[in-house]
């Protein structure tokens, strides 16, 4: 497969950006996405050019480190499916690709398609744990979970924080990420302690970083793991419980 | 380092009541507009469903006008119960247009920077993409609404018409029946994703109900933009005179 590819490039978190175009020669319809930019970037470093940085790490869609914009879609245009598994026989031959980071005020660029997503750890850091006995580890299962709530909590917990959510979504908003990360610990028991204060502490920490939330659905699309706006809804009701519950207990 | 938004809802050093500390937040915000959106379904619907009485005559339709000035007479004053609603709407309409408004405001600065190259979007639909275009043209169409058959500046009506005269004088001329139908379909628009959205906003969410809701936005839009586009056209096809 022969492809056009138009970058993002981007020397420096202040530094203008602009569209750089790059052949794709001789691709394999059977590599991945994110070794096709290799390929490319092998080529860059041999004609003495900077090559395009991106991120990447795991490369089996479990990490959640990768993260392209590829035609105007998070993560491109397969369902459920993160960057580095997206594989190239998703495109066809002549395609031109245009690729580029993220955009959100919570996630600036550092440099061509990389951005910085720290802002996600300042919403977990607000309320994404529980607390626990210190001393000698518990029995497991010593506390009895249904199996349905032990399913949802891992639909939501299947989130891998890679911020395609915010990508997609025409406003900028990390609803999804954060009512994921809130749902997966308030739909347990261990999480029923803390469970008020931490839905009031994360959503506000969101709310420093992110836009708002005006129900398009497009980051649901956009989640390479499927996870559902319907956890959107539960952070929603749970925000107003808190807040009054909060004011009940001053 | 990533660029902050706001300090968010958590900076205020003081509780507030409830209330206030709920709209600090967006998601605060996003329950006001949803409730104030329930309190115009329920006006939008009562609307049309009072209007359908011009299929009724002069007669029917003026005496429906008279008795919404006698609600709850004599308990209460004349006209007192349809001020008090007034009031409602108005306040509604204050807080949905405030907090629509702050909200815009929070998301364009959540992406400063624009996508360069073009969007593709998978399920964002036209009516959740342009709510804020209809909304602005429902919201004009209202002031030219009230101006033209609640304190009459505009309409075309000799002074002291009855309000049916008023409805059909409005409706006669092409380009003010264009205009209403047009704004309805603004409407329609703004309802199709306003009343699927709210339960998201509202928190309701239930596996039970979850696929009834766009089937209940879709109902409730044909039910009130269907009834409101028949008045126009009914007036200029001359079914009603």
């Amino acid at each position: 497969m022969n492809l056009t590819l138009r970058v993002w490039r981007q020397a420096g978190p202040d530094a203008p950006g602009r569209f750089e175009t790059y052949q794709a020669a001789d691709i394999s319809p059977d590599s991945s996405f994110l070794e096709m930019l290799d390929l490319v970037n092998e080529g860059l470093i041999e004609q003495g050019e900077e090559p395009i940085e991106f991120m990447h790490d795991c490369r089996e869609g479990i990490c959640g480190t990768c993260g392209i914009m590829i035609n105007g879609q998070a993560h491109g245009p397969a369902s459920q499916t993160a960057t580095c598994q997206l594989h190239m026989r998703t495109f066809s031959d002549g395609d031109e690709l245009v690729l580029e980071p993220w955009r959100a005020s919570g996630f600036p660029v550092l440099k061509d398609l990389v951005v910085d997503r720290s802002a996600f750890d300042h919403i977990v850091e607000a309320g994404g744990y529980v607390t626990v006995d210190t001393g000698s580890a518990p029995d497991a299962n010593l506390i009895p979970i249904p199996k349905d709530t032990a399913d949802l909590a891992m639909d939501a917990a299947a989130c891998i924080g890679c911020g395609a959510c915010v990508a997609a979504c025409p406003n900028g908003a990390a609803q999804l990420f954060t009512s994921a990360k809130i749902a997966h610990l308030n739909s347990l028991p261990q999480g029923q302690a803390e469970r008020y204060q931490r839905t009031e502490s994360m959503v506000d920490v969101m709310e420093e970083y992110f836009g708002s939330c005006t129900n398009m659905g497009e980051c649901e699309a956009a989640c390479p793991k499927g996870i559902s706006i319907d956890f959107i809804a539960m952070m929603n009701k749970d925000y107003r419980k808190a807040k009054f519950q909060n004011r009940r207990s001053a | 380092m990533a660029t902050k938004v706001s300090d968010g809802p958590g900076a205020a050093t003081r509780r507030a009541p409830f209330v206030v500390e709920l709209y600090r937040s967006a998601l605060g915000k996003k329950y006001v507009m949803a409730i104030t959106g329930i309190v115009f379904m329920g006006y939008v619907l009562a609307h049309m469903l009072g209007n359908l009485k011009l299929y009724q005559g002069a007669e029917e339709f003026n005496e429906y006008a008279e008795f919404l000035r006698q609600l709850l007479y004599p308990i209460l004053p004349e006209s007192a119960t349809l001020n008090i609603l007034r009031l409602v709407l108005l306040l509604s309409l204050v807080g949905h247009v405030v907090a629509a408004a702050q909200l815009t405001a929070m998301n364009r600065k959540a992406r400063p920077e624009r996508y360069q190259g073009k969007r593709d979007y998978v399920v964002a639909d036209f009516a959740a993409r342009t709510m804020r275009w209809t909304g602005v043209i429902v919201l004009l169409f209202l002031v030219y609404h009230l101006a033209d058959l609640t304190w009459g500046w505009v309409n075309p009506a000799p002074e002291g018409a009855s309000v049916y005269d008023k409805v059909i004088a409005s409706f006669s001329v092409p380009a003010i029946s264009a205009f209403y139908l047009a704004a309805n379909l603004a409407l329609g628009v703004h309802l199709y994703h306003g009343v699927w959205s709210l339960f998201q906003s509202m928190g309701w969410n239930n596996r039970r109900f979850n696929h009834w809701r766009r089937t209940l936005a879709i109902g409730f839009t044909v039910v009130v933009v269907g009834g409101n586009l028949s008045f126009p056209i009914a007036v200029l096809t001359g079914i009603i005179d």
